[in-house]
């Protein structure tokens, strides 16, 4: 696959950046607003979506580590998630055992961390999660295809490409 | 008022469909779809199901579109090489 025109490309460079802020927004938001781990998640995979139909992709497959999206992202979403459910086995598994009551007080260290309790950290787990697990699912998908792809194809810049 | 926008909505649904069938061109077509997604998106939103309708925004809009238009050059580019074509 080859690089789209510059056009595209400079505004894949501007507008790229703000689909990771806005999905980490909505991520840490989850808690209270509409959307969540799954939907953040999404909108953040959708950045190296951005980068590999706008630059192509021997240029972005140079640049990301498949092993980052693997381990440090969708394992460690994963094991974050079981952890926090696994911590309030004391009542019962999934027990949001930082939660406190409408209007209670909160001191200390435990004024840090929002009256929600672990469904803030549990929807950053997934958040984290879903991000690694998409971003490989795209990743898969054009090493996929690259096998079809020739030597013969040229890789300069062309405007459309049909 | 709201059943008006609702109906304009639903229509540009049922347009942006007909054409994501209608035409011969695929990137066309991928592209009907995501103005499908996202007329769908903003139903969502308007029946008052916002996390539905931010999911349908990154997933239909945002996440398909991109592994479709990749799909669809990887087959063009086969194509060419094997001297077919739409051209």
């Amino acid at each position: 696959m080859r690089p789209l025109s510059v056009v595209v490309r400079t505004g894949c460079d501007f507008f790229a950046w703000f689909m990771i802020v806005f999905g980490v927004n909505i991520v840490i938001h989850g808690y209270m607003t509409p959307g969540g781990g799954f939907q953040g998640g999404a909108i953040i995979a959708t950045f190296l979506a951005f980068l590999l139909v706008a630059y192509g992709g021997k240029k972005v497959l140079s640049w990301v580590n498949e092993k980052i999206y693997e381990f440090l992202f969708e394992e460690l979403g994963l094991i974050c998630f079981f952890v926090l459910a696994l911590l309030g086995i004391g009542n019962s598994f999934f027990y949001n055992f930082l939660a406190s009551p409408l209007g209670a007080e909160r001191t200390g260290i435990m004024s840090l961390i929002s009256p929600a309790g672990t469904t803030v950290f549990m929807s950053i787990a997934v958040g984290i999660e879903v991000t690694g697990a998409l971003s490989l699912v795209i990743i898969a998908m054009f090493r996929g295809i690259r096998q079809f792809a020739g030597p013969s194809l040229p890789e300069e810049e062309i405007g459309h490409d049909r | 008022m709201n059943g008006f926008v609702q109906l304009i909505v639903l229509m540009l649904l049922l347009i942006s469909a007909f054409f994501a069938l209608w035409f011969k061109d695929l990137i066309s077509s991928v592209i009907s779809l995501a103005v499908f997604s996202l007329m769908a998106a903003l139903e969502f939103y308007m029946l008052q199901a916002p996390d539905v309708a931010i999911a349908e925004a990154a997933i239909g809009a945002g996440l398909s579109t991109a592994i479709y238009i990749i799909a669809v050059r990887a087959c063009s580019g086969v194509k060419r090489r094997q001297g077919g074509g739409p051209k």
